[in-house]
């Protein structure tokens, strides 16, 4: 492993903390390493952490492992072809990343989605939301051992996916997105589905409530743990559920104004003023009902109309550059487009909520004993495909 | 294992040790990307339930398991550690490539840090196409492995050749082995020509859903 002069830098340091903590107490340093491939990382995140007995004193995550090189890659495809790649950059919510890159490429253009697909775009991007969420909360009690809640999460989870691939034809990737609509209108039946599945979310929302976060071994494994006080997590850039259980009241869906219809229904931002482990995990948990409430009120209003606007044949975007953001399942991402007026994007710039989500990981890390290691890294929530890109 | 090494065993007991074998298959889960959420679905939840199909998708360490299912995007960084892994599993192992990434690099067949297919690294057995592939792909390919476990000689498997059955009837026939199943004109011990010689009469991978392998 080669290690940057940054954090050789650091390491030394801990070493030189380390030496000087021997000399009073005289314990040993040890250095643990988690991952590359551990359940509690998600995918392929390797933390080095530096031990005094069970007290962590330094930790680096050590990213680059499922690095695929994207913002390289959309310099040579198509605007159309770029959605193909985005979708799999946080796989758990994978049209929610659609969508930003299409608002981006939209306000380039000077073109706009017609009312109808801005609501389907709405609806889709809040079940993939549920679809990510859930299975954060099942995953929850697999890091603290507890095994049942993950089959709970994949059985609920199931009915999204299968909302997902009715409308879209894919159950993972949909790639649906279009620049200037959607590629097709729903099919039949499948308003009154999903209202009968985004009732069951509903419920696995409540037996996730009562089975997990009533859990006392649960709370006080949770709770007063990790603490991210609000300002630390300004500095830091982090954004979404982790931002709003630190007390900050900012929710890119409400604060902003882009051409998706969240203002047709009625909801509620979440905060918290804790900023511990046991906040994030409760505001994703009130953020997945949110979700399932604004689905329902959406469902009844989606007017009637095209799904598509007039767009040329061959996408040619003009020459400008563009930055839009949305609020995806794991926190701020946007898309910093520059277009030289060709086939494809000149630049592509991807902000990724995770990568600034887990740079707090060092600092959140320091002085907490090694169980909780894990439930920090659980509760920060990131996805390898988010952070590496 | 003394005896299965030196002498053939009887068809009977072979059929049974293999049909043991392949319903008691310990799988390890090298999930990397999208796949693994996928493999997940397949392994882990009660909708697909693989343990039905007598999988364990549960040991601790690689030195526990049968087999190993690579699912999702192995990067240049991450290739040393796949082939690890592959290195610290015991014989007889086999190895399931899931999804597009590990077939063949996938969407990212232009990138600079993805490696084009885990089959440069290590041996695949069976590839799941898809991106990601459908759990009851995956699970259709833990059958098909399952079918070739059966199928296998279990002496020559320990030896280290990658004979089945009918591939030895075969190669008798066209007078490339004996009737031990040794190969003639290659010296037993395991020399380089040997491993060559092995590698080259490894089965053919088998692709889910069939299909050429490019």
């Amino acid at each position: 492993m080669t290690l940057t002069d940054r954090q050789q830098l650091s390491y030394i340091a801990s070493q030189a903390a380390d030496a000087r903590l021997n000399v009073e107490l005289e314990t040993e340093g040890m250095t643990l390493n988690i991952g590359p491939q551990h359940p509690a990382t998600h995918g392929t995140l390797r933390i080095i952490c530096r031990l005094d007995g069970e007290q962590v004193v330094w930790a680096e995550p050590v990213a680059g492992y499922m690095h695929r090189g994207y913002e390289k890659l959309t310099e040579v495809r198509t605007f159309p072809q770029v959605t193909t790649l985005v979708n799999r950059i946080d796989w758990l919510g994978s049209f929610a990343n659609e969508v930003p890159f299409i608002l981006a490429a939209e306000k380039l253009m000077e073109i706009e989605a017609p009312p109808r697909a801005q609501v389907i775009r709405t609806i889709l991007f809040e079940l993939s939301r549920i679809a990510n969420v859930s299975l954060f909360l099942g995953d929850l009690g697999v890091q603290m051992g507890a095994i049942t809640p993950v089959f709970l999460a994949f059985r609920d989870r199931e009915y999204i996916l299968n909302l997902i691939e009715g409308a879209t034809g894919g159950r993972f990737h949909p790639n649906f997105d279009r620049i200037g609509g959607l590629k097709d209108d729903l099919p039949k039946g499948w308003i009154e589905e999903t209202r009968g599945a985004v009732k069951k979310l509903e419920q696995f929302c409540d037996t996730i409530d009562d089975l997990l976060f009533g859990n006392e071994i649960f709370q006080s494994r949770m709770r007063g743990i990790g603490i991210i006080p609000a300002d630390i997590a300004t500095d830091y850039g982090l954004s979404g559920a982790n931002a709003r259980a630190s007390g900050i009241d900012w929710d890119l869906r409400r604060d902003q104004d882009i051409p998706l219809s969240y203002d047709l229904a009625d909801w509620k931002v979440w905060t918290h003023p804790d900023g511990d482990s046991w906040a994030r995990c409760w505001i994703r948990l009130q953020e997945t009902r949110e979700s399932c409430k604004i689905v329902t009120q959406l469902l009844d209003q989606i007017p009637a109309g095209p799904v598509m606007t007039k767009v040329p044949r061959i996408i040619k975007v003009p020459e400008g550059e563009a930055w839009v953001s949305t609020e995806n399942p794991l926190g701020e991402m946007g898309y910093y487009v520059v277009s030289k007026g060709g086939l494809g994007p000149f630049r592509v710039k991807i902000r990724s909520a995770s990568f600034n989500n887990i740079s707090i990981v060092p600092w959140a890390l320091k002085g907490v004993y090694v169980p909780d290691v894990i439930t920090i890294l659980a509760s920060l929530y990131f996805i390898l495909g988010d952070i590496d890109r | 294992m003394g005896l299965v090494d030196k002498s053939r065993l009887p068809a009977p007991l072979t059929k049974l040790f293999n049909m043991s074998r392949s319903y008691s298959l310990w799988v390890y889960q090298w999930g990397l990307a999208c796949c693994a959420i996928e493999m997940g679905a397949a392994f882990g939840s009660p909708r697909y339930d693989v343990m039905r199909l007598g999988v364990i998708p549960l040991p601790a360490s690689p030195r526990q398991a049968d087999f190993v299912c690579v699912s999702g995007t192995v990067t240049d960084k991450m290739a040393p550690a796949v082939k690890r892994l592959w290195e610290q599993m015991p014989e007889p192992k086999y190895a399931i490539s899931m999804g597009s990434c590990a077939n063949c690099g996938g969407p990212y067949w232009d990138s600079y840090s993805v490696t084009k297919g885990v089959d440069q690294i290590i041996p695949i057995d069976v590839y799941v196409p898809g991106c990601p592939p459908r759990p009851e792909a995956l699970l259709e390919g833990v059958v098909l492995l399952q079918q070739r476990i059966k199928n296998e000689d279990m002496a020559a498997k320990w030896r280290g050749d990658e004979f089945t059955t009918l591939q030895r009837t075969r190669a008798m026939e066209a007078g490339e082995v004996d009737r031990d199943g040794e190969l003639i004109n290659v010296p037993t011990a395991p020399t380089l020509e040997t491993a060559q010689a092995v590698d080259s009469v490894r089965p053919e991978p088998i692709v889910v859903g069939g299909g050429p392998i490019e």
